[in-house]
């Protein structure tokens, strides 16, 4: 036994020569600055739980990145993006340090994680580098977590939850009925009920239970038990992820009847629950079958380039290294307090929506337009992507985009 | 009735636990070996499935998925494992734990990251009703074939010669040895046996559950919890210790407070090592001392 666990004095060199080498090619060979190059940092959760949207994320970076550098750059410098797998909210931040410090790049952009989306916004805050959020829902991130150097192309919580209870109330499924909640029992899911909560009281919504749910929970039926005795009359998840995807699969199994529907959805947890499970009303930010000249082309680019239309958090990445490039050639800066400033005046993007977006200057929360999605029916469907019909634009066009967002109410925000 | 309802739901959803947890229990008391990669195999079988699906449909994927990851089991076994029964368990715990890792990151490269779908077979599908009771027809079969797999080994470990071979391998392999049995064909046929019930578990468990690379990480922290409550190395143990996993589970659940169901079965670990460290059934394995 010994024998084997007792190093030898050349195993000890080999091994000390090789951890030298692997740290050696782990240093990317970029550390010089380099005029004619501007550098992004790009930081999202490429393995865990959020992974597999991580990964849409990274495949509409690199789409961003080909054709912004196809088309001559940006002001005719070349964009170079460094991308990395956050982790974790630690490893997101140590990361992130490294990025700025290090690597020198003029903001980053990404995350999932609205736990992550705080620890970077730390850092960006005291190195005064922008950091733009692409996929953290929390109202708390806008609200009193929020951060002077962070942005949100993400929607929050809130907008969600009344983007979709729009949709709700317009089927008499909110007021004066009984609902039924899950949570996931984590930053998010809080956040989340607390909203949904919030919306059910403004609306006289009668909430029978909100059960927590372990974040490592995949078997729903206990629950399914227990909703079917309760007999709500909607059944209303603030789940994420393959939760999500569990609990679609295993509703269709034990043959509820309630609707059901959701305030937490990316277009991913459909495809993977298929259209025999795939049910209900859902929010999201953006989906591949938008009917625009601008959503139908990045659908088209990103279909080619990888076989399979882009997920909501695509949009999201991709949009916001165009945002980026398109403010840096119009500002004629990297500057992340220039760029900061063109955004606080109302700068419009076209999002790939009817309607251009602007981030709001006392949040910094993006504003625009926001859809509902519900299930077709199996027989309906054609293809394993398009499974659902979206709603018109919420708000509809003669409202302002700000209705859905946090009122000052609601959430305040004072920038440090 | 609500509270007997939960009971039994929890009851019947420690048998999912069983399918994983037995394979482990085995290879353990064979060969020494804590096979942290048994989750991957689980992850293999369900993505197999949909693989298999469109050619010979749910029932052939049934037999062959887990047949396919019985062999690369004895495969894995003839060129990894085989190193290690002799070694420190930490090495083979090393191994294994790499080669979790490395299953994973294969299941993404050759299936992508986001998770894929699969549908139960139209026949499938369908509810009992039995008085209030509501179940899954579906669910009811699995737990049937879960049942048959859990009897045929039972019968395989102590009706058989080989069985016979296998468990005085258990306790004195050196004496199988000097009797001129080899176990190296025994040990080979084990490491099959746990790993395709894993392989078989991915079957059965994937028309409910989220497929994607990671989802043998969500089914491999219970079935060790199965495996040290029910003592390792023993099989009514681990029977008894999945159910109980369930029971407190439906438990929780009853009792309306199903946030607290995770930590509640590790709770009872915490309890069962305390009162009884070998496990509730645990044996006394002369090698393990």
């Amino acid at each position: 036994m010994d024998k084997i666990l007792r190093p030898t004095r050349r195993g000890l060199i080999k091994g000390a020569g090789s951890a030298a080498l692997a740290a050696g090619i782990g240093m990317p060979a970029i550390s010089r600055a380099q005029a004619d190059v501007i550098r992004i940092g790009h930081l999202t959760p490429r393995t865990g739980f959020l992974g597999p949207l991580g990964e849409f994320a990274v495949m509409a970076v690199d789409l961003a990145v080909e054709e912004i550098n196809g088309a001559g750059g940006i002001a005719g410098r070349k964009l170079e993006v460094l991308k990395e797998d956050s982790v974790n909210p630690q490893t997101a931040s140590v990361k992130a340090e490294r990025m700025i410090e290090r690597d020198k790049v003029m903001a980053i952009v990404g995350e999932i994680s609205s736990a992550s989306c705080l620890t970077i916004a730390q850092v960006a805050d005291r190195t005064k580098t922008l950091f733009i959020n692409t996929g953290g829902n929390s109202d708390a991130l806008r609200g009193k977590d929020c951060k002077k150097y962070m942005f949100h192309i993400e929607s929050q919580n809130s907008m969600y939850v009344k983007t979709a209870g729009r949709a709700l109330l317009q089927q008499g499924l909110i007021s004066g009925k009984k609902i039924y909640s899950l949570t996931a029992d984590y930053a998010f899911g809080h956040d989340l009920t607390n909203v949904a909560k919030r919306f059910f009281a403004q609306n006289k919504g009668e909430l029978l239970a909100d059960d927590l749910v372990p974040t490592d929970a995949t078997d729903f039926s206990g629950y399914l038990l227990k909703i079917r005795n309760a007999k709500p009359d909607v059944v209303i998840t603030n789940l994420a992820g393959n939760q999500v995807t569990n609990f679609l699969k295993q509703y269709a199994e034990f043959g509820l009847s309630q609707p059901a529907a959701g305030f937490g959805f990316d277009t991913a947890l459909a495809w993977a629950a298929g259209k025999d499970n795939f049910a209900g009303t859902w929010p999201v930010v953006w989906h591949h079958l938008l009917d625009t000249p601008g959503s139908k082309k990045f659908v088209a680019a990103f279909t080619k380039k990888y076989g399979k239309p882009p997920e909501n958090q695509a949009w999201g990445d991709y949009m916001m290294m165009k945002i980026l490039a398109q403010s840096i050639t119009e500002t004629k800066s990297t500057d992340s307090a220039k760029l900061m400033e063109h955004w606080e005046k109302g700068a419009k993007f076209d999002i790939l929506k009817t309607r251009e977006g602007y981030f709001r200057a006392s949040d910094h929360q993006m504003m625009h337009e926001m859809y509902t999605i519900t299930a077709l029916p199996a027989a309906q469907v054609k293809n394993q992507w398009d499974l659902f019909t979206s709603s018109a634009p919420v708000p509809g066009p003669n409202e302002s985009l700000e209705v859905i967002a946090t009122t000052p109410e609601e959430a305040s925000c004072k920038f440090a | 009735m609500l509270f007997l309802q939960q009971m039994l739901n929890g009851l019947l959803d420690g048998v999912y636990y069983l399918l994983i947890a037995l394979g482990l229990s085995l290879i353990f008391s064979l060969g020494g070996i804590v096979n942290l990669a048994h989750g991957a195999f689980y992850a293999l079988g369900a993505y197999l499935t949909i693989v298999f699906s469109p050619y010979i449909g749910f029932s052939g994927s049934f037999v062959a998925a887990p047949v396919a990851v019985a062999l690369i089991g004895m495969a894995i076994e003839r060129l990894l494992f085989r190193r290690f029964y002799r070694a420190d368990p930490i090495l083979s715990l090393l191994l294994t734990f790499g080669l979790a890792m490395c299953a994973e990151q294969a299941l993404r490269w050759v299936f992508g990251a986001p998770p894929l779908s699969y549908s139960m077979p139209r026949e499938l599908r369908g509810q009992i009703f039995v008085g209030d009771f509501v179940y899954s027809y579906y669910r009811t079969l699995l737990i049937g074939v879960a049942v048959v797999c859990v009897a045929l080994i039972w019968l395989l470990l102590n009706r058989t010669s080989f069985g016979r071979v296998v468990r005085a391998g258990v306790q004195n392999p050196d004496m199988v040895g000097a009797l001129g049995i080899s176990l190296q064909p025994y040990m080979t046929s084990v490491a099959a046996l746990g790993i395709g019930l894993a392989g078989l578990a991915g079957v059965l468990l994937a028309p409910i559950y989220a497929i994607h690379p990671a989802m043998g990480q969500e089914i491999i922290t219970p079935a060790f919890v199965v495996c040290v409550i029910g003592g390792l190395g023993s099989f009514w143990g681990v029977v008894v210790a999945a159910l109980l996993v369930g029971l407190v589970k439906g438990f929780m659940v009853a009792i309306d407070y199903p946030a607290g169901s995770t930590a509640a079965i590790y709770l009872m670990m915490l309890i069962v090592l305390l009162v009884r460290p070998r496990g509730l059934f645990g044996e006394r394995i002369q090698r393990f001392e």
